[in-house]
């Protein structure tokens, strides 16, 4: 019999052998693509704060910064525009680093938040509080209301998280493959919940409920943020420390579990970050598609396989990507202003298909 | 002495209209702005607000419920009057931060809650004298219909239908601006039971056999002309089906329940009862 190592060898971290099993770029030149992307983030924030319908040039964002800006631009600046750029950076990383964590551990390029059922759950609990909020809340204090529906959001979350962990959990081990079934079933009875919600909904919790859907950053506000930042923060914090796990995955479950990973422990850390991220995410921004999915592609062909440098690579790209489709939609049509969701799934679905057509033509090669 | 009276006008001109910029989001706030004679303050209006057509060049500012903060901001407006279900109420807050005052209307979406609407904006633009006498035409009017309307002993069966959702017609149940714009007109709505715009099951449409149609003109195009609705199975069985008898109406001036509202209820009563047409005036 076999002995099992405890810890990770110390192998796993050695350069060489870390280079053998990525196709990517050289180490070396890694960091300096990472500069590259944070550049990438940088310059999207930057043009958030300064590109919008209202023009402000860049000594306005100057004088704001400095604290002498006049009452309108700093209401602009500092009530719309910078709450609304910390808000895209916290959604922006928080469904990216989700994304990349799902496809590593189910190692399935197509998974995203949307797959196990988790958008579902955080949809199904904020259109409850949307639709039934009314007769359920009513003893709920003012100051308190606003909170309502991020917290149904997360709590609808954490609720599917927890229970296709939990049903595709066998003899202390969790079938991957249960979990996605899982996944698909508890999007089922999610939107049919939100289907039964919708039917019974009057014509003005319809339309709330229509709009939120599609998702936006527009309810972003220091408040918010701050409620916000701190879930995202440390579970982002958290994930990157799945980074060896994560890699060791892809050699698949068994080879992860011979090579010291508790692989149980991971994916149940994994499920409970993915939840809190993509549940508080959804609930400042509501369900905002296709980031989760494409950030960690894009992050993977730019910095090559390794968590370690796709995991930072995705927040960024995350983030940079979510701010440029708020920037779409901010200056397409002003002064209205089209949800965030259409903007997202334009940028999102040609490069999916890009990336489909492409690896198919290189398998064909093979 | 006729200086002084100028002056005096003035300022009473200056103290009339303490607003330069108005932004309107909602079409029947739209609608008794312009009545009470301040069109010339709107610099912009949301996507509901297409009358008169004096304001429908202006900026619009997009869905009554999905406002942007910034994009209302362009223009730089000193006041936002909106209908009760304005929003998002993020957005609002961000808008107050920002200098501007944001009003929002009483609601109601049937005949009693427009003198409150036309009050509420009256008092906002100093225009309380235009108001009362905009709100006694209004009353008028409206006694004047249900006083024609006592004498017309038909009450024809409508059937509002919304759209088309999946090939099931969306329809307006009770508690809607249809259901209500219906029995002003002296008609009776056959979608009861439910409240709200919801899908209607074919088989009930049969069942409740209305006379006449009644649909929004855009949306009758959207589904390839009132022929197409009426030539559906569910519906060319019934009496309207039969006779072929449908109403189109704009939308805004049949549901809006602004100050339109006595022309919208005159004119789809006209419609309702052609034999009574002449007694119900122009």
């Amino acid at each position: 019999m076999r002995s099992i190592p405890k810890t990770p060898p110390r192998w796993v971290n050695d350069v060489a052998l870390a280079e053998r099993i990525t196709d990517g770029p050289r180490i070396g030149a890694k960091p300096l693509l990472l500069c590259g992307l944070l550049a990438a983030a940088l310059a999207a924030a930057v043009a958030e704060l300064v590109l919008g319908p209202v023009a402000v040039p860049l000594a306005e964002l100057q004088a704001w910064l400095a604290g002498r800006a006049d009452a309108g631009t700093a209401a602009i600046l500092g009530q719309i525009r910078a709450p609304r750029m910390v808000l895209a950076l916290l959604v922006g990383t928080g469904l990216a680093l989700a994304g990349t964590t799902l496809q590593g551990i189910l190692r399935n390029p197509l998974a995203d938040p949307g797959l196990i059922g988790v958008t579902a759950g955080a949809s199904l609990g904020a259109v409850t509080v949307i639709v039934l909020g009314g007769a359920f809340f009513a003893g709920v204090p003012t100051f308190l209301r606003p909170y309502l529906l991020p917290c149904g959001a997360f709590l609808g979350a954490a609720t599917v998280t927890g229970f296709v962990f939990l049903v595709s959990r066998r003899g202390g081990q969790t079938s991957v493959a249960t979990l996605i079934l899982a996944g698909v079933a508890i999007n089922a009875v999610c939107f049919a919940g939100v289907g039964a919600l919708t039917y019974i909904s009057d014509d003005q919790q319809l339309r709330n409920l229509t709009f939120w859907q599609m998702g936006s950053l527009g309810g972003a506000s220091w408040p918010v943020v701050l409620v916000t930042a701190p879930v995202i923060t440390v579970s982002a914090y958290l994930l990157h420390r799945l980074a060896t796990p994560l890699d060791l995955f892809q050699l698949g479950e068994r080879a992860a579990f011979h090579s010291g990973v508790d692989t149980e422990r991971v994916k149940l850390k994994a499920g409970l970050l993915t939840a809190l991220a993509v549940g508080s995410a959804t609930a400042a921004a509501g369900p905002i598609g296709f980031i989760g999915l494409v950030a960690p592609h894009m992050a993977r062909l730019v910095l090559g396989a390794q968590h370690h440098w796709v995991l930072p690579g995705a927040a960024l790209l995350g983030t940079a990507l979510l701010l440029a489709a708020d920037l779409v939609v901010r200056l397409a049509v002003p002064p209205a202003e089209p949800p965030i969701g259409l903007a997202t799934a334009l940028i999102g679905g040609p490069f999916f298909l890009w990336l489909l057509l492409t690896r198919l033509r290189g398998l064909t090669h093979v | 002495m006729r200086l002084a009276l100028l002056f005096t006008c003035l300022a009473s001109a200056a103290l009339a209209q303490p607003y330069e910029r108005i932004v309107t989001a909602g079409g029947d706030l739209t609608e008794v702005v312009t009545a009470l004679g301040a069109a010339d303050s709107i610099v912009g209006i949301d996507s509901t607000s297409t009358y008169p057509a004096e304001i429908t060049d202006l900026p619009d500012i997009g869905y009554v419920r999905a406002l942007s903060a910034e994009g209302v901001l362009t223009l730089r407006p000193d006041l936002l009057i909106g209908a009760y279900d304005t929003g998002p109420e993020a957005v609002l807050g961000q808008l107050q931060a920002a200098g501007v005052q944001v009003e929002i209307a009483p609601g109601g979406e049937d005949a009693q809650s427009v003198p409150a609407k036309i009050r509420f904006v009256g008092d906002l633009l100093g225009k309380s004298r235009e108001a009362t006498a905009l709100i006694a035409a209004y009353e008028a009017d409206m006694a004047e219909l249900a006083t024609a309307l006592q004498g017309v002993e038909d009450r024809p069966r409508v059937l509002f239908i919304l759209s088309m959702q999946n090939g099931a017609p969306l329809v307006g149940g009770a508690l809607t601006a249809a259901d209500k714009i219906i029995a002003l007109a002296g008609g009776v709505n056959v979608a009861t039971g439910f409240d709200g715009y919801k899908p209607m099951n074919r088989e009930a449409i049969l069942a409740a056999a209305p006379d006449v149609i009644l649909m929004m003109n855009g949306h009758a195009d959207r589904l390839g002309g009132v022929d197409e609705v009426l030539a559906l199975p569910e519906i060319a069985l019934t009496p309207a089906g039969q006779n072929r008898r449908a109403i189109t109406m704009d939308g805004m001036l049949l549901l809006g329940f602004g100050p339109r509202t006595p022309l919208a209820a005159r004119e789809l009563a006209r419609a309702l009862h052609p034999e009574d047409a002449a007694a119900l005036g122009q």
